[in-house]
């Protein structure tokens, strides 16, 4: 008796935990609402089994517990039951792979429409590259990198000029705009995640990956780095605003261009040559 | 045990004796092969120490892989003391790392797969088969002192330059190898070589147990008459044969990649701002090395778990296990298609997307077999008649705990919803539940079962209810919780835990923390009731749980060196003939012929 009813409170207990207790979904804040609706269908699928099966047990542990006079039932085979029970699982499987699937596709297909987001990760911060008015990203190299180039762009690539730069400061995302950030790495694995956007993926040093959303409420959000990447891991935080067209513009303006990088730097370096006499 | 006679002599008195003194229905089938030798040890190294008797030597396996265990234990505490009260700063953020890593290998590999194959393997295959020891007694010898100098190795990694390695047991490159983890240099470079000859040992063990379960079953045993502990603890073994090589290969790359400067895995990179000379490797490939092995390890950890229940839960529940052919065929399937399954641990990698749908539907296939050994459980306990000693509170707690974490995977398989919750909270308290807790339950259970088999004694069974609550509950209080830490964003492997603005998880932090250590400290009872009952536990009767099992059969129990004395036995049914109607007695050892049951309505196996 004691034996299934402290049984029986763990199965009810994870129940009640779960429609009670305050953790749950971050609100969303993307487009990716159709991973949550699949997560809750996961989870009245699951929730059932669970919940058939372990009070099923639950009523054995109770109904067939030692009695003297008690012999128990010899069968060893069911072949209808078996079936039944192999087929009933088979389905509830592919109502939960099914919708999956969709759900996947969409996020595997970019649209055409979106714009592209540099997302550049390193040990241990976050810088971002947006391209200009030409809409096209420069080549880039990790071999490229240097003092003067940290994001390792291609010097002959003319795309390149009028890419804008944001190097260890909050990247801005319009609303409402499908964005597809590409994902670059310079030196080991890291992962672009932000809770409320739900998606992630990879970044892998000699590749570039990439995922798409579309952010869908203005708000600022923390950027949190989804694979081990060394000691600093915990820390490699960043922050992402999603604003209106205008509040972003006036930001984008206040951007600096890889040209004017260059520019800058040089001007920088004859000031030194100059001061230190060395022109 | 004389070992040499005329065999096919033997067989033919057998037949006469059978058809002069027994029915016809009592005729089993002559041996195919001649008695194994065996070997005798004459000194007391060779019998307790370099011993080549398997029941030694999986308790050999057994009390090297707990002792480890305990250091893993011990390192889980203080990586959640130190997430739960940083403010006593028990762990820097590298030494955090190191604990994190190590914990996981160690529980994983050193522990559980040691434990399953290696000790649980070596002590009862050759009994449940009907043999007197494994076929090739030296090698399996040699295997466990390979394994304590796999396990040396690792040891020796927490003392060397720059400590063990930080890299998360999945130890990826190119940061497994790159200044900025702890351990890259010589940590690492210990750890490759531990788990190289931990391959080495445990390929020189699995060869043992396969064969011996092939070729040296008794008399009458025939595949579908032996229990499910050694079809879960045979598939198993298969598994790790056919997947360490993948974990071999990958590491040995590894090891090249950090110490002669190769780029197998190695891209174009910058370490801390220098511009490496590696390149043109790919760290993905080393994923898929690394999860080609990693998760038929998995299964190799789960399906001796699985066989182990199905036989705990008949004994103790006086029924036959339902099902078994399909419990059988379930573990069959379950092995061969987790080969087919592991890129669903690199959903996010950055592979091409068609990755996704394909693994995606592998892995959700799985869960139909096991799913049905699930159903096959319960419904064994439907109609029976449950003693709720202490195995069996066991396999209670593991059924309830493998069914959530079981179902939790259903979460992770699918590929659009793992988007999300892969690399969270969600992930680590799927896999602790369906990984560290069901299994550590049927460990548990099945030492209560068999110790009167390897000592003679009984665990006392108070001490070892209280146990069973402790544990059970309070693992489950660490992990049901963890879910939802998943769901808010949580990230795992943070030094700091991340603190959502919408929702504070301190208290849910400090709880888990809490329970953890209640049920470390709750291991402590376990410990105490096996010492002391080894010393001077209450003597148990032969076969005390009644079960039908060829192991509880032997003519002295701990069975002797030979296991069997003059004469092997001979099978002549399943290990499930439980609650039999019209037999006398409740239960039916496997090696008791027909005509001794003869009113018995048993059916034909």
């Amino acid at each position: 008796m004691f034996v299934a009813f402290v049984l029986f409170l763990v199965v009810v207990g994870t129940l009640v935990f779960h429609l009670w207790s305050p953790y749950w979904f971050t609100p969303i804040a993307s487009n990716w609402s159709s991973m949550d609706e699949t997560i809750v269908l996961t989870f009245w699928v699951t929730g059932a089994v669970f919940m058939a099966v372990g009070l099923f047990m639950v009523y054995c542990v109770w109904r067939y517990r030692y009695q003297k006079d008690r012999k128990a039932e010899y069968k060893p085979e069911d072949k209808k039951l078996e079936f039944r029970l192999t087929l009933l699982t088979a389905v509830g499987v592919v109502a939960l792979l099914a919708p999956g699937l969709v759900v996947w596709n969409d996020f595997v297909t970019v649209p055409k429409n979106a714009v592209e987001v540099e997302v550049m990760g390193y040990q241990w911060g976050w810088s971002y590259r947006l391209p200009g008015d030409d809409g096209i990203l420069g080549k880039s190299d990790i071999k490229n990198i240097s003092d003067e180039n940290p994001f390792g762009l291609d010097l002959n690539d003319p795309n390149s000029e009028d890419d804008f730069l944001v190097q260890d400061a909050d990247l801005h995302l319009r609303i409402n705009k499908p964005t597809k950030v590409l994902l670059r790495s310079i030196d080991v694995i890291h992962n672009f995640y932000v809770p409320e956007f739900r998606a992630k993926m990879d970044m892998v040093p000699g590749m570039v990956t990439f995922y798409w959303f579309t952010p869908t409420k203005t708000g600022e959000y923390e950027i949190l780095c989804a694979e081990l990447c060394g000691t600093g891991h915990y820390a490699m935080v960043g922050t992402v605003i999603v604003e209106e067209e205008s509040d972003y513009t006036n930001w984008l303006a206040q951007q600096i261009t890889f040209e004017n990088a260059l520019a800058q730097n040089k001007i920088k370096n004859q000031t030194i040559q100059l001061a230190e006499n060395t022109k | 045990m004389s070992d040499e006679h005329d065999y096919k002599l033997e067989a033919k008195a057998d037949i006469s004796a059978s058809e002069a003194s027994f029915p016809p229905i009592d005729y089993v089938p002559p041996a195919e092969r001649p008695e194994q030798e065996l070997y005798h040890s004459k000194s007391w190294w060779t019998t307790y120490v370099f011993s080549q008797d398997a029941k030694y030597i999986g308790v050999q396996y057994a009390c090297v892989a707990t002792s480890i265990a305990l250091v893993g234990l011990f390192l889980s505490l203080t990586m959640r003391l130190q997430l739960a009260f940083p403010e006593l700063g028990i762990l820097s953020a590298p030494a955090y790392y190191q604990a994190i890593t190590m914990h996981g290998m160690i529980m994983v590999v050193y522990f559980l797969t040691a434990l399953f194959l290696g000790g649980f393997g070596n002590f009862l295959i050759p009994l449940m088969c009907g043999a007197r020891d494994m076929v090739f007694p030296y090698v399996n010898m040699l295997s466990f002192w390979v394994f304590v100098l796999a396990v040396l190795l690792l040891v020796i990694s927490f003392f060397v330059p720059g400590g063990p390695t930080g890299a998360g047991w999945t130890l990826y490159p190119p940061q497994a190898i790159t200044v900025g983890t702890p351990g890259n240099l010589w940590g690492i470079v210990l750890m490759l070589v531990s788990l190289v000859f931990f391959v080495i040992g445990f390929t020189m063990g699995g060869l043992n147990y396969v064969i011996t379960v092939l070729q040296a079953r008794a008399r009458g045993m025939t595949l579908m008459r032996l229990p499910l502990t050694v079809w879960g603890i045979f598939v198993a073994t298969i598994l790790a044969l056919l997947a360490f090589p993948a974990l071999l290969v990958g590491g040995i790359m590894l090891l090249l990649d950090a110490v002669l400067g190769t780029s197998f895995f190695m891209p174009t990179s910058v370490s801390m701002g220098e511009l490496l000379a590696t390149e043109g490797g790919s760290p993905i490939l080393f994923q898929h090395l690394f999860w080609f092995f990693g998760h038929p390890e998995v299964y190799i950890v789960a399906l001796p778990a699985f066989g182990i229940v199905s036989d705990l839960i008949s004994v103790h529940a006086r029924k036959n296990i339902f099902g078994y052919r399909m419990m059988v065929w379930a573990l069959v399937i379950i092995g061969a298609l987790s080969f087919i399954v592991w890129a669903h641990h690199m959903y996010v990698a950055g592979m091409n997307p068609w990755f996704g749908y394909f693994f995606a539907t592998t892995t959700l296939i799985i869960a139909v077999p096991t799913a049905i050994k699930v159903y096959n459980w319960v419904l064994t306990l439907w109609r029976g008649n449950i003693h709720l000693t202490v195995p069996m509170l066991f396999t209670l707690g593991f059924i309830i705990t493998f069914l959530n974490g079981g179902l939790t995977g259903l979460f992770l398989g699918n590929v659009t919803i793992d988007v999300p919750l892969s690399d969270t909270y969600f992930v680590v308290a799927h896999f602790h539940m369906v990984m560290g807790i069901a299994p550590i339950l049927v460990v548990f259970g099945a030492v209560y079962h068999w110790f009167p088999l390897v000592t003679g004694r009984m665990l006392d069974q108070g001490l070892g209810k209280i146990h069973f609550w402790l544990t059970f509950v309070g693992a489950y209080m660490i992990y049901a919780p963890m879910y939802y830490q998943g769901f808010l964003g949580v990230p795992r492997r943070y030094f700091e835990m991340y603190e959502s603005s919408y929702v504070s998880t301190i208290g849910l932090n400090v709880f888990i923390t809490l329970s953890a250590l209640v049920v470390g400290l709750a291991q402590i009872i376990f410990f105490y009731n096996v010492i002391r009952s080894v010393l001077k536990g209450k003597k148990a009767e032969k076969n005390p749980w009644k079960a039908n099992s060829l192991e509880w059969q032997t003519p002295k129990m701990p069975p002797e060196h030979g296991n069997w004395g003059e004469k092997l036995p001979t099978v002549y049914r399943w290990p499930y003939d439980f609650s039999v109607p019209g037999a006398d007695k409740e239960y039916i050892p496997q090696n008791v012929p027909p005509s001794e049951v003869a009113g018995a309505k048993v059916e034909k196996t």
